[in-house]
């Protein structure tokens, strides 16, 4: 993989840091007037999701990460990995629990996700922004309620809990805002 | 209807700000009796300062039959000092710099600067004269000021003009989490400039400017060596807010030695791979044929600006940054 100065540094740029695939998110020069230059930058670290602060001095090179998105469509799970599949080269790629992580529970199969790779290897897994998913368990909601207060809590088909008007039972299929884990619609 | 964004970046506001301040400065300067000058912005030498970029242009015409190199002016301040020791008496300059390699939220490329020189001012008088102008263009309060040894003692205990400082200044730098940006092969001056930049600028001139003078020998640039202690020079800066605004020296008057620090500079270009840079002759012969004792300063008016109506980036006082030029 290449490696990029410090002039090269722009947000969004993957560098390794650390042994780990890092993201750029910020990145300032800071320099006296008559003094040597730095490059302060903010890096998000793939793996573990951690944002630190780095300082190089200006004019080194760091390595970059080979990391790069696809869009892959979700099959199936068999407990262990998560299947998706490339809807045109018809290629298919396993996503361990590690590279899942909480997403699992928006995972619909058919739908679209953005899947990092790093070295050809999956590290995460970005659902659609909304899904469309059926409520297996809530309670029954009282009849007439329609405004809803606080709503109540439901449970979906890949048992992720999200809170729900009263009205909406069991069955129902909602659409949801996986970005916050709130309750957009019913779908008809 | 076009996309690209064609429209300033700083707003009415800070543009009318700036002719006001600019204003405010010529008074400033008139009531004083320092002559307003212009020199030029490019030349046929730039400067040999290790830690700045001369952006260079070529120029041809009758006269000159072969393109020649001329380097866009990082400060007008060798030909400032070619008036002075021609008998020009106290002078200033408002103008356009340009350093390249150098772009953030508080750097462009070309900047705006006020240069000015006092004959028979030591460094200490041009700080109060510094001190005066400040309180006028930005309503502030009187500057306080320390040494840079203070400066370092205070913030982080280090004496920065002790040689042996270096292991402790490092593992600071290290435990702040500097570790990326140096070792142990960098210079003592190199880890006291980011510890400058990083540790101490953003403490220090918080209420109010905060000068800092006598700078280490080592980082002299164009100042005198103090008589008194060897180790330090008669440099000195300014800083506010987070910001360093200015740059001072009670100036070198001594060509030879001139000419020593600028050999200097080259070899250690050499040594970093950086090109050797024409040394300015003009400069040389001007201070060989005596210039007057006097003390000048640079004062950055872009970020100036950025002070006086609260920016915290400067394209929000530049009408169009290096992004939209």
């Amino acid at each position: 993989m290449a490696n990029f100065s410090t002039n090269e540094f722009k947000s969004g740029l993957k560098i390794m840091q650390d042994g780990e695939p890092c993201v750029i998110l910020e990145n300032e020069m800071v320099k006296p007037g008559k003094g040597q230059a730095f490059s302060r930058v903010r890096i998000r670290k793939l793996l573990s999701g951690k944002v630190v602060e780095k300082t190089f001095k200006s004019g080194d090179s760091v390595e970059g990460a080979d990391v790069v998105d696809v869009e892959l469509a979700y099959l199936y799970s068999d407990g262990e990995f998560w299947h998706f599949m490339n809807n045109e080269s018809f290629e298919q790629i396993a996503a361990d629990d590690a590279a899942v992580g909480d997403n699992k529970k928006w995972l619909v199969e058919q739908d679209v996700c953005t899947i990092t790779l790093w070295n050809g290897k999956p590290i995460n897994v970005a659902p659609p922004n909304f899904v469309e998913l059926e409520i297996t368990e809530t309670d029954p909601g009282l009849k007439g309620d329609t405004a809803g207060t606080g709503g109540k809590p439901a449970t979906l088909v890949t048992g992720a809990v999200v809170r729900v008007p009263l009205f909406v039972q069991i069955g129902e299929v909602i659409k949801v805002d996986t970005r916050s884990g709130e309750y957009v619609s019913r779908v008809k | 209807m076009s996309s690209i964004e064609w429209r300033p970046t700083a707003g009415w506001q800070a543009i009318k700000e700036r002719a006001e301040m600019q204003q405010c400065i010529r008074a400033f300067f008139a009531k004083r009796d320092v002559l307003e000058v212009e020199t030029p912005i490019l030349a046929r030498a730039g400067v040999t300062d290790v830690h700045l970029h001369n952006a260079v242009t070529r120029l041809q015409g009758p006269g000159m039959p072969q393109p020649q190199n001329f380097y866009l002016q990082t400060s007008p301040e060798y030909a400032m000092k070619r008036l002075l020791a021609a008998g020009s008496g106290p002078i200033f300059q408002i103008c356009k710099v340009v350093r390249d390699d150098e772009i953030s939220r508080r750097h462009n490329p070309e900047f705006s600067m006020l240069e000015w020189y006092r004959p028979g001012f030591d460094d200490y008088a041009l700080m109060a004269e510094l001190n005066l102008l400040i309180q006028q263009v930005l309503g502030c309060e009187s500057a306080e000021c320390l040494t840079y040894q203070q400066a370092f003692i205070q913030t982080l205990n280090i004496d920065p003009l002790d040689i042996a400082a270096k292991p402790n200044l490092l593992s600071i730098l290290q435990k702040q989490g500097f570790a990326d940006a140096v070792s142990e092969s960098d210079s003592l001056d190199t880890l006291l400039q980011l510890a400058m930049s990083v540790l101490i600028e953003p403490v220090i001139g918080q209420q109010r400017p905060c000068f800092v003078s006598h700078f280490p020998a080592s980082q002299a640039a164009l100042a005198r060596i103090s008589k008194q202690d060897m180790r330090v020079s008669h440099r000195f800066e300014l800083f506010y807010k987070g910001l360093e605004l200015a740059n001072g020296f009670w100036e070198l008057a001594d060509a030879e030695q001139q000419r020593q620090r600028f050999r200097d500079d080259n070899r250690q270009r050499k040594a970093m791979g950086l090109p050797v840079q024409p040394i300015d002759e003009h400069l040389l012969a001007a201070l060989a044929s005596g210039l007057p004792d006097c003390s000048g300063v640079a004062v950055g008016l872009d970020r100036l600006l950025m002070l006086r109506v609260g920016a915290t980036d400067i394209a929000e006082v530049l009408t169009f940054p290096v992004g939209s030029a």
